[in-house]
């Protein structure tokens, strides 16, 4: 485990946060509680599940990730593979492509991301056949290559983190931001199963979803609300990379662009000036 | 420096003399940009023509790029844009120059149309000059409404649907020429085809042709200025108008500096905030095309949204339509609305100065409401502003006529600078 080391294409030199990542990436394969690294973030203000204010806000709930944390996007990748990748695809993006934006050496790639029988060259297809999926759920588990893209990260944070029981469903569980979700709460062993306390008198919050006085546990999870929010977070920060790989790229370049823009803007506006001397 | 004083052309030998011989660059060089006098009191408003044909060309440049990876056909055109996106060696920024491109367009020809607007560049002699630009800008709109459903989203099936549908409410003709427009039943593979074979042929080549003609226009009837007066009522002894300068030199540094501005600021959206909080791009959009799955809330790109929301405004759908095309005929024939004796807004009076603004207010509390889900208040609203955009057409004949005009200057205000 130990000498499972982050591959760098020597342009950029690992972090002690990355080694954490690469030690906490393995941890995570291995299905053990993760030790949150460092610098994730305990989300006081909406991280806690079970507060004693009047209602939640779930809505409000921000994802709040970061692209450039390539620590999260390497824990985000393990969560996925662990715990999405048996029934959702992300069908537009290769293995290969991900291990290289996200730093993670083909060796890393190949022990613990990598479905066994695929190539690192192949698109990251689903385990479970869509087919069978819509039998099991009633729906096909969606592809999730773009899903921050046409719902936002936070709807997919929010979405993740708003599982609660319901009898009433076939899955024994429904979901804030999408009532009546074919997914049943598949993370509740790191979770743990909650209750939702819905407001008396009208079930819709100002946003015009579902309004939630407060969140009872009902069964606790493997991680704390802490763990599991940084979990989730991490989860979306690398659906988030999934969406867009170039986004790296994109930002890394624009600097660069503007800056030769600004220079350019300025020895043009100086040439105007020089030509328009004459001009009375 | 000064431009050419001599009407003759250069004396060439060799290649050159024997190019000239057989091509007039010289004298069209001569022509139309050494000898061209704009006037000199040009302001930023006039960045916004040369800005408009840098704009086309980057889009006609990276339109073909793309041109080369897209796929299309509806059970390939998604899954191309995405390969175009992630594969393909800055598919991405190709794809963001032309996306963002197309709504860089039009803001600068919103902008353009302000300033003619502004400084009464549409009135004679340049009523074709408008009206040329005005096919430029219809040609525009059908040109970005169809490659806004190339990349085969779920925004762009049900925006065509709807902008589709609109061609059904013209009477007898209407059903069957929104069938023949779409060449199916509904909006399918055989209509993405005919967007695609329009939007990288027929449309950009209909674009040059008008933009050509434009220019043409221009350099006959000459540019207009801020003050509105015409530069040629004031010519020293060698026939040059005394505040023109020569297009080049001049106009071509200036126009450089402003191209550089304009970049700045546009590549700034590109790789920073390409889908510009889902103005630019919108969500829906990146879910494939679904005849099932009607999104939430159907609006246009941001560009058509003043038309759209007069659309809305109005109760009856088949009425709704025709104000919607009549609130770009009005556009059309503006030339022959304003009866001002003046053309700039410099030394009209305020009854303009108000109505202008008023126009400016309704149109863009237009754009933000067809951008809105509709509610009873925005309704409203929607209703005012439609209300305050005619009448700025309507009336406009009669107010421009009492308006309290100001004396024209002899000559343009020019602040060293």
């Amino acid at each position: 485990m130990v000498d499972s080391q982050i591959h760098t294409d020597g342009v950029r030199r690992p972090s002690g946060i990355a080694l954490l990542a690469a030690a906490a990436l393995a941890f995570a394969w291995l299905g053990t509680p993760v030790a949150v690294a460092a610098e994730a973030e305990p989300a006081a203000e909406h991280g806690e599940a079970h507060g004693e204010a009047e209602h939640v806000d779930w809505q409000a709930w921000k994802a709040g990730n970061q692209i450039g944390d390539k620590a999260s996007l390497q824990r985000g990748a393990a969560n996925f593979a662990n715990y999405c990748a048996s029934c959702h695809s992300i069908k537009y993006l290769r293995y290969e492509r991900m291990a290289k934006d996200l730093q993670i050496s083909d060796e890393l790639l190949r022990k613990n991301l990598l479905p066994a029988g695929a190539k690192p060259t192949d698109y990251m297809m689903a385990r479970v056949a869509s087919a069978d999926g819509e039998a099991w759920f009633g729906r096909a588990p969606p592809d999730l290559s773009l899903i921050t893209r046409s719902k936002g990260s936070n709807y997919v944070y929010q979405f993740l983190k708003g599982f609660y029981v319901d009898d009433s469903r076939p899955t024994h569980s429904n979901n804030l931001a999408l009532p009546g979700a074919a997914m049943p709460a598949v993370l509740s062993d790191l979770e743990g199963v909650k209750a939702a306390v819905f407001s008396t008198g009208g079930e819709s919050g100002h946003g015009g979803g579902l309004r939630v006085e407060r969140f009872e546990q009902v069964a606790p999870g493997t991680m704390t609300a802490v763990q599991y929010d940084a979990f989730v977070r991490d989860t979306v920060n690398y659906l988030d990379y999934a969406g867009e790989p170039s986004q790296i790229e994109r930002a890394d370049l624009g600097i660069w662009v503007l800056l030769f823009l600004l220079v350019f803007t300025g020895l043009t506006w100086m040439l105007k000036k020089e030509y328009w001397r004459d001009v009375h | 420096m000064g431009g050419h004083s001599d009407a003759s052309l250069p004396v060439r030998t060799g290649f050159l003399g024997w190019l000239n011989k057989r091509l007039p660059v010289d004298s069209f060089v001569k022509n139309q940009l050494t000898g061209y006098y704009a006037p000199k009191n040009f302001n930023i408003w006039y960045f916004f023509g040369s800005l408009a044909l840098f704009v086309l060309v980057m889009q006609l440049v990276s339109g073909i790029f793309l041109t080369m990876h897209y796929k299309v056909g509806e059970a390939t055109a998604f899954d191309s844009v995405e390969y175009i996106m992630r594969e393909v060696p800055y598919g991405w920024l190709l794809r963001y120059l032309h996306s963002t491109g197309a709504s860089a367009f039009f803001i600068v020809v919103y902008l353009h149309m302000f300033r003619a607007m502004l400084y009464g560049s549409y009135k004679a002699p340049r009523e074709l000059l408008w009206l040329f630009g005005m096919v430029i800008y219809l040609a525009l709109m059908a040109e970005a409404f169809m490659g806004y459903v190339l990349p085969w989203g779920n925004m762009s099936f049900w925006g065509a649907q709807v902008i589709v549908n609109l061609f059904g409410t013209i009477p007898v003709i209407g059903p069957g020429l929104v069938e023949w427009i779409r060449g199916d039943y509904g909006i399918a593979d055989s209509t993405l085809n005919r967007f695609f074979s329009l939007h990288v042929v027929a449309v950009p080549l209909i674009l040059l042709l008008m933009v050509m003609l434009h220019l043409v226009a221009l350099h006959e009837s000459g540019s207009n200025n801020p003050d509105g007066i015409e530069i040629n009522d004031n010519k020293d002894k060698d026939g040059k108008p005394l505040d023109g300068i020569p297009f080049h030199p001049y106009y071509t540094v200036k126009d450089i500096f402003g191209v550089g501005v304009f970049l700045t600021a546009f590549c700034f959206v590109v790789f920073f905030i390409p889908t510009f909080g889902g103005i630019f791009l919108e969500k829906p959009n990146f879910e494939m095309a679904n005849a099932m799955s009607t999104p939430e809330h159907i609006a246009p790109v941001w560009y058509f949204t003043p038309f759209y929301a007069i659309l809305r405004a109005v109760p009856d759908q088949q009425l709704g339509a025709l104000a919607m095309a009549l609130s770009i005929v009005c556009l059309v024939v503006l030339p022959w609305l304003d009866r001002s004796p003046v053309r700039s807004t410099r030394y009209r009076g305020w009854i303009w100065k108000l109505a202008l603004a008023l126009f400016v207010v309704s149109f863009v509390s237009l754009g933000y409401l067809g951008l809105e889900p509709p509610s009873p208040l925005y309704t409203l609203l929607a209703r005012i502003f439609a209300v305050i955009y005619f009448s700025f057409f309507v009336f406009m004949p009669f107010y421009t006529k009492v308006d309290p005009v100001k004396p024209l200057p002899a000559r343009v205000s020019y602040d060293h600078g």
